[in-house]
């Protein structure tokens, strides 16, 4: 058996050595270089364009501008199609715009023979705008009278959606209760992936090919259509190994545009290479999100009603749009069932950057606002904050009426005794509270809810094929993309395992190209091994039905006595080995009598999904005269089902962690109130967190098997990254005492709510 | 792909200044690692680049007749770091630059490109402040030798003038000899960080170690360029070494320091953090003398 094993990744040697090629290394180095004009205002129209000078430099071949492009309105989201037209996402951008809505938009685009000459003519086009107010802030944007950045949208507002449960109003009338009233707020940070957005194009026989840097390739494909307004079939995306995605690759980026950018220049090969400046603001970020719970809570620690407000902070596109704050709402009355629930989720247009997917999608935002006031209450009730917790989290046996998602096991508990043996937690508790002086040391934890996929509210589908080669090895084609996670590698293993035969004669083809690749909606949703798991295990039991009927041809024996271990066709009344897998395939290709190419394709309707659950655990050292936060030790647990492989799932967790540490500590993307640019568009001044910033990371695992599940596993992707900035933040409390509802906990926050406490 | 209209390689000092002669708009680069990134940007796009990173008499640490210690301009940060001269007389300034961005900047960059660019963050900027450092400068009229403190005109400009360049930054035996210091970099993150604020104390204790004989404290980004604490300078010299006179002394250089409120960093938490950093650094260097507090 492969799964369970830390086997090697299939990309190991060629990531390690640089032999893996990527979008780059694989563009041919005569292509045209593409460069995008953005906007140096919020709000406003492009009055003219004037490119004289422009077109005067040395190497330029064409210049579009927003007066250019074709007028097809397009998503962006990287989202299943609907064919329903109210559950499509809401088609809003063009290729190049006149109407401005952030600083940063794009307003023309330059290709050139070589880079400098690109980047000398953008400087050198000349843009008149006409002005108009803008507008950051959600609450600001909300007003009567506030700029308006969609007509469609009254007041700004995306979306509004709520869940209501019991009768709150009448709940909080008992007596008794204590009311318990927070406002929590999340920043905008951004995936920083090491491998900006990077695309190239060209044109053959009257289609498009665009290779390209993205998560989503046939997704990827229908947006290309819809954006240029030609058939889907004209286009085709390939996509090779990428360098981290994110969420910030489940979007069309610049595909579009390159892929218009050549039919502009004769079909010839056009590359648009983002800039890291440019990621930051023209490509996606991270929602901020504003969040408002009121709990009732009975003394003895239960929770009798509770009311969720949430504001989602979209920037100028739709995007993802409400799905971010949506799963943050719905994650609420789940976590920790109360009999009166109120949630009212709010998506809003501001004049910022574009939010979109990022690792998580809504939940880390979410548990930051759940969790730190799940340890607030504890602390002012003064419960231990793990009992507070157990009083009211999700029972075992808990059914979720619209995903059908059953909490089967004990998970919480579970993980939750494996943080608290490694890092002490008890103890520590006890030790640190009611310190005095300059250095304090604090411990905290949290939780998190995650599911896995999207199912129901989208389609769930996985395509695989696999092809047996003449030595008996296969090749296996899925749409669930290789991002850097190791889902390659997981597919082998599983692969290996129904087929019966080895691990390394499974062949996985990492790339993706919506001409050959079967259709398959990428990788998102922390569903890869999930979803992917379902169709690899009925197109490899299809295939070995497949082998096993001409090993009947071969050997005269009936199916039902015939099985494949180990890559050898057994006899299973006695167990003798009759032929290897080799022998067969090579006979089957080249048999005289009867040749057949051995192949299995098939689909996968997937209509379930699983709960994903877990926790961190942190131990920090304050320095409060000097304002920062110092992480001495943390810890993630993860119940994620059965684990395809340890050492890639441990992996995973530590990147998740990373991301949570920055989240907590150091990132937000700052933008200037009196222009809407974006300040710190850049790796110096965005406060990325270095592995100088990081403790050693420890992850655990609880192992209960998903039953809806092909291999019994579940989300991991994203459920990292959601605990951690809650689990820091409950253990600065603990140090100080000193409540903090603002992410992130960097020295100026620090140094404000430290001033205010009277500590400094 | 760098915007660069011409890049002329210099192969001595004296080839260096010809072609600064000749060429007067030209920048010079020596490491890179400021001069391409502002390329990058545009800042500097199309402009011509001297080049002096090939010349090695610019490079390495020496204690010269006097017993100065000699840093050529084009000694790299790990270099200084990893120097015995420097470990054994100056350590704080191997300790200052050894927190410049990341090892691979550290390796590239150079102590010349540090000074002159003329940055208040500069991470050894305020170390060669606090140890009264000479700027050695090349011309076409020979050599000269000026404070450090003058060095400095305003951000972003130093005093090099035609066909000049900076070819060593001297420590004079007498501003290193019986002192210890230690340099506090505040930044946002461990790692790939300019300060948000640096400073850099030492001292020069009495012989029964009770007293300050002397003390001297720079900092970085407490101004519009490097600069010296006097106030706090002249209040804790010659006097007894106790805690109150250490926070008598950080709460001096609010009399002096002036940093802005920018959207890096307010004035006010920069103000805060500066008085912390100067107890802790004379604390720390206090120790280093062998004194106990």
């Amino acid at each position: 058996m492969s799964i369970g094993k830390s086997e090697i990744r299939v990309d190991a040697f060629d990531k390690a050595c640089g032999r893996a090629k990527y979008t780059d290394d694989l563009c041919d180095k005569g292509a045209l270089v593409a460069k995008i004009l953005h906007s140096t205002i919020a709000h406003g129209t492009v009055k003219s364009i004037d490119t004289s000078e422009a077109e005067k430099i040395d190497g330029v071949v064409k210049i579009v501008t927003c007066f250019d492009v074709p007028k097809y309105y397009f998503p962006t989201a990287g989202h299943p199609w609907s064919t329903d037209p109210h559950h499509q996402d809401v088609a809003d951008r063009l290729l190049l715009t006149d109407q401005v809505k952030f600083y940063g938009d794009d307003v023309a685009a330059v290709v050139a023979e070589n880079e400098v000459a690109a980047a000398q003519a953008i400087r050198a086009i000349k843009v008149e705008y006409e002005e108009l107010p803008f507008v950051l802030d959600v609450d600001e944007a909300m007003k009567d009278g506030a700029p308006q950045l969609h007509e469609k949208f009254k007041n700004n507002i995306l979306a509004h959606t709520t869940i209501r449960k019991g009768d709150y109003e009448n709940a909080i009338k008992e007596p008794g209760l204590i009311k318990f009233d927070n406002w929590y707020d999340t920043p905008v940070v951004q995936h920083c992936h090491i491998e900006n957005h990077i695309c190239y194009a060209e044109m053959e026989q009257g289609r498009i090919t665009v290779v390209s840097s993205t998560q989503i390739p046939h997704i990827v494909r229908r947006v290309v259509g819809q954006a240029l307004g030609i058939p889907w079939g004209k286009v085709r995306i390939v996509k090779p190994y990428i360098g981290g995605g994110f969420g910030n690759k489940q979007d069309a980026l610049y595909e579009p545009l390159c892929a218009y950018l050549t039919t502009q220049v004769g079909g010839r090969l056009v590359k648009l290479d983002v800039s890291r400046e440019e990621t930051f603001v023209s490509n996606r970020t991270r929602h901020s999100i504003r969040s408002h719970i009121i709990s009732w809570v009975r003394p003895d620690g239960t929770f009798v009603a509770r009311k969720l407000e949430c504001f989602s902070n979209q920037g100028a596109y739709a995007s993802h749009g409400h799905s971010i704050v949506a799963k943050g709402a719905g994650a609420f009355p789940q976590l920790y069932p109360c009999d009166n629930v109120e949630c009212d989720a709010y998506t809003v247009f501001t004049n910022r950057p574009v939010a979109g997917a990022m690792r998580g999608y809504g939940i880390p935002q979410a548990m930051f606002a759940v969790e730190s006031d799940i340890d607030s209450i504890a602390a002012k009730l003064g419960m231990n904050p793990i009992e507070f917790r157990r009083k009211n989290l999700m029972p075992v046996g808990y059914v979720d009426a619209f995903s059908k998602n059953e909490n089967y096991f004990d998970s919480f508990n579970q993980c939750i005794e494996k943080g608290k043996a490694y890092i002490d937690f008890d103890r520590k508790l006890e030790e640190y509270k009611n310190q005095t002086g300059d250095i304090r040391r604090g411990i905290g934890m949290a939780v998190f809810w995650y599911n896995t996929a999207v199912w129901p509210i989208s389609l769930e589908t996985s395509s695989c094929r696999m092809v047996l080669n003449q030595d008996g090895s296969v090749q296996v084609q899925l749409g669930e993309t290789e991002i850097g996670q190791g889902a390659d590698t997981a597919y082998a293993q599983m692969t290996a395992d129904t087929l019966g035969i080895a691990f390394k004669d499974v062949h996985v083809v990492s790339s993706q190209d919506t001409d050959v690749t079967p259709f398959g909606t990428g990788a998102y949703a922390s569903r890869q091994t999930y979803t992917a798991g379902f169709s690899i295990k009925q197109t490899a039991l299809l295939l070995k039905e497949r082998i096993l009927k001409y090993a009947h041809e071969l050997t005269r024996m009936p199916e039902y006595n015939l099985d494949l271990i180990d890559g050898k066709i057994v006899r299973t009344t006695d167990n003798r080995v009759l032929m290897t897998l080799g022998e067969l395939s090579t006979e089957a290709l080249y048999s005289l009598s009867h040749s057949e190419h051995l192949t299995a394709e098939s689909t996968a309707q997937i209509k379930s999904n699983a709960y994903s659950f877990g926790c961190c655990f942190a131990e920090v050292e304050v320095d409060i005269p000097m304002c920062k936060v110092k992480l001495v030790d943390i810890i993630n647990v993860h119940d994620c089902g059965r684990l395809i492989n340890p050492a890639l799932a441990e992996a995973q967790v530590h990147g998740g962690m990373s991301m949570g540490i920055g989240y907590a500590l150091s990132e937000q993307l700052i933008m200037d109130s009196k222009t809407g640019r974006t300040l710190n568009n850049n790796l110096l001044d965005y406060k990325l967190s270095t592995f100088m910033d990081h403790p050693r990371l420890e992850a655990q695992f609880v192992e209960n098997y998903e039953p809806t599940s092909a291999f019994g596993t579940k989300a991991l992707g994203e459920p990292p990254a959601c605990p951690v900035a809650p689990a820091i933040r409950n253990a600065l409390l603990n140090a100080t005492g000193v409540h903090f509802n603002k992410l992130p906990l960097n020295p100026h926050n620090l140094f404000s709510r430290f001033k205010e406490e009277g500590l400094i | 792909m760098y915007d660069m209209k011409a890049l002329y390689e210099a192969e001595s000092i004296e080839h260096a200044v010809k072609l600064r002669v000749e060429h007067p708009e030209a920048q010079i680069i020596a490491g890179g690692s400021d001069v391409l990134v502002q390329m990058r940007e545009g800042r500097r796009a199309g402009k011509e680049l001297i080049s002096i990173y090939m010349i090695d008499e610019m490079r390495g640490v020496s204690l010269d007749e006097n017993e100065a210690i000699r840093i050529g301009s084009l000694t790299s940060f790990s270099h200084i770091t990893k120097n015995p001269i420097i470990q054994e007389h100056i350590n704080v300034l191997g300790e200052a630059v050894d927190m410049v961005g990341g090892p691979q900047i550290r390796n590239i960059g150079t102590i010349g490109g540090n000074t002159c660019n003329g940055v208040t963050s500069a991470d050894s900027a305020s170390t060669l402040h606090a140890w009264d450092a000479i700027v050695e400068i090349t011309g076409p009229n020979g050599i000269r030798r000026i404070p450090i403190k003058e060095f400095y005109i305003k951000a972003g400009t130093v005093d090099l003038r035609e066909g000049e360049i900076q070819t060593a930054i001297i420590i004079p035996k007498k501003a290193y000899e019986g002192y210890k210091g230690h340099y506090i970099k505040y930044g946002m993150r461990n790692a790939m960080e300019i300060a948000s604020t640096g400073c850099s104390v030492n001292c020069k204790l009495s012989a029964d170690k009770k007293y300050f004989e002397d003390v001297r404290i720079a900092y970085g980004v407490a101004g519009p360029v490097p600069m010296r604490v006097p106030s706090a300078e002249e209040f804790i010299k010659g006097k007894e070494i106790t805690m109150e006179n250490i926070e008598g002394f950080a709460k001096k250089v609010l009399d002096d320091i002036m940093p802005r409120d920018s959207w890096r960093a307010s004035k006010e938490f920069r103000q805060h953090i500066a008085v912390v950093m100067a107890k802790r650094a004379l604390i720390e260097s206090v120790k280093l003398s062998g004194g106990v507090i």
